[in-house]
């Protein structure tokens, strides 16, 4: 006996197929509540009723495709947020960090990039800037290309203003950007050692040799499997001594590569690979 | 009919007034009691999780602060953190989601009811607690779409009767009651499950 929810599940069975077969993209192992909430919501707005028939247009029309992938992976992001994070970041992470001679960050599914401009403000302030370089990657290229971009609007960053003050920052949030109008544009000292690329976690490789990783609020839309994928990306990545960093109801527990990290705060989620091992 | 070993779990939502019900409903349940319960109260996303602490104090039941792909366990109460989404997952665990709000609420009630609907189907019980909002309503049709049960606290009783009141307008409470009514159905339904 068939019930109607069986059928949605067979026909976003078949979307996620075409998908991976016609163009590449794998969003099998994505957590099955929220990407159906956002696939049904996004053929709503597109005035598909059934599911299956998306199908045939996934397969013709590649704009389309990319209006998908963008409604399935867009992630809401701030400035500094969860500014705890920050400041352990700040006070804990960044000393150790500044005993390397060249530093290289990952920030994989940057999203909008606010977090990305977050990253480069702190190591502006503590004097490290001139020698990082940040790996922003997403899979979105929408997304990516408005981190690129570096413009918020006004509205927002007085929002995150708040959150930079409670990171400790220490200047003022404003100092970062240009306004005009009700739009704010990331000052271009901070793109400087940026470079934002398309990177998926589902199906791409490690691209280098690392000393910090953020990876916040994306492993939740991954299943176990998918996420145990990413975090043994990041711990190929990282150097020995080299730090993790999760959101703050993300775990590292049930892992494959749990027993390679220390804690550096366990409520925070800032994690540290050992040394000496292999 | 509904044989009784079709109830696998039991869905909270409640807004304003909600510490203050759940205090009275969740010490109700027995330590041995044999459904897992999930909660959505809409709390500030700068929250601290105080509420689930205070919580723990009155109740028998183990009562804690969701974390990201965390098995859904019998007997135990998972509440969705402040600023998460509260979703279930085929496979029985629990997946948090920073989407945007829903009924301006992250967490949000309907997503939980929603999702927890499309698992446990004519297994689940939805209860709509307290607040004033519109959140909750439209999750709980689904619940009882889904061949679910739906208990709707009296609006008379609630400290913010708007939320009771708007899902028992749109035809989503199965019944109305009082919060001791609503532990004492939970609390059968229960010992039901168990033999």
């Amino acid at each position: 006996m068939e019930s109607p929810v069986d059928i949605q599940d067979l026909e976003i069975r078949l979307l996620l197929e075409t998908m991976l077969h016609r163009y590449g993209y794998d969003f099998r192992n994505y957590t099955h509540a929220s990407l159906k909430r956002r696939l049904l919501q996004c053929l709503a707005v597109c005035n598909i009723t059934h599911i299956s028939e998306a199908i045939p247009k996934i397969i013709h029309d590649r704009a389309f495709l990319d209006q998908l992938i963008y409604a399935m992976s867009v992630t809401v992001t701030e400035c500094f947020r969860d500014p705890p994070f920050y400041r352990l970041l700040r006070e804990r992470v960044i000393p150790l960090l500044a005993t390397y001679p060249f530093i290289n960050i990952w920030h994989a599914g940057c999203a909008t990039g606010e977090e990305v401009y977050s990253m480069a403000i702190l190591l502006q302030e503590e004097g490290l800037y001139n020698r990082v370089r940040i790996f922003a990657t997403d899979i979105n290229g929408k997304s990516l290309h408005q981190a690129k971009e570096g413009i918020y609007t006004i509205q927002n960053m007085e929002e995150y203003a708040q959150n930079y003050q409670e990171s400790g920052g220490k200047a003022s949030l404003p100092n970062y950007y240009h306004s005009k109008y009700d739009l704010a544009r990331m000052h271009s000292s901070l793109k400087e050692n940026i470079i934002f690329a398309a990177h998926n976690l589902a199906t791409d490789n490690v691209f280098s040799e690392t000393h910090l990783v953020m990876c916040r609020n994306v492993l939740i839309y991954f299943d176990q499997t998918l996420k145990n994928r990413a975090l043994r990306l990041f711990d190929e990545s990282l150097v020995h001594g080299g730090f993790l960093c999760l959101g703050t109801k993300e775990s590292l527990s049930f892992s494959e590569i749990s027993d390679r990290f220390t804690p550096v705060s366990q409520d925070l989620r800032i994690f540290q690979k050992k040394r000496g091992i292999r | 009919m509904k044989s009784p070993h079709q109830r696998r779990a039991i869905v909270i939502g409640c807004s304003a007034g909600g510490l203050q019900a759940l205090r009275t409903l969740l010490p109700e349940l027995p330590p041995t009691y044999p459904l897992p319960i999930l909660v959505v109260q809409h709390i500030p996303a700068n929250s601290t999780g105080l509420h689930t602490t205070l919580l723990n104090h009155f109740c028998q039941l183990p009562i804690l602060e969701a974390n990201d792909k965390d098995p859904i366990r019998p007997g135990w109460v998972h509440f969705a953190p402040a600023g998460y989404h509260l979703l279930v997952e085929p496979n029985e665990t629990i997946a948090l989601s920073i989407d945007p709000k829903v009924n301006h609420s992250r967490p949000s009630i309907d997503l939980l009811f929603e999702s927890a609907a499309d698992v446990y189907q004519k297994g689940l019980i939805g209860v709509l607690l307290t607040g004033a909002s519109q959140d909750g309503a439209q999750g709980l049709l689904k619940i009882l779409h889904r061949g679910g049960i739906t208990l709707v606290q009296d609006p008379k009783t609630a400290e913010a009767p708007l939320m009771p009141r708007f899902a028992i307008a749109i035809g989503a409470a199965t019944k109305t009651l009082s919060l001791k009514e609503i532990g004492h159905t939970l609390k059968q339904l229960g010992a039901d499950t168990r033999e």
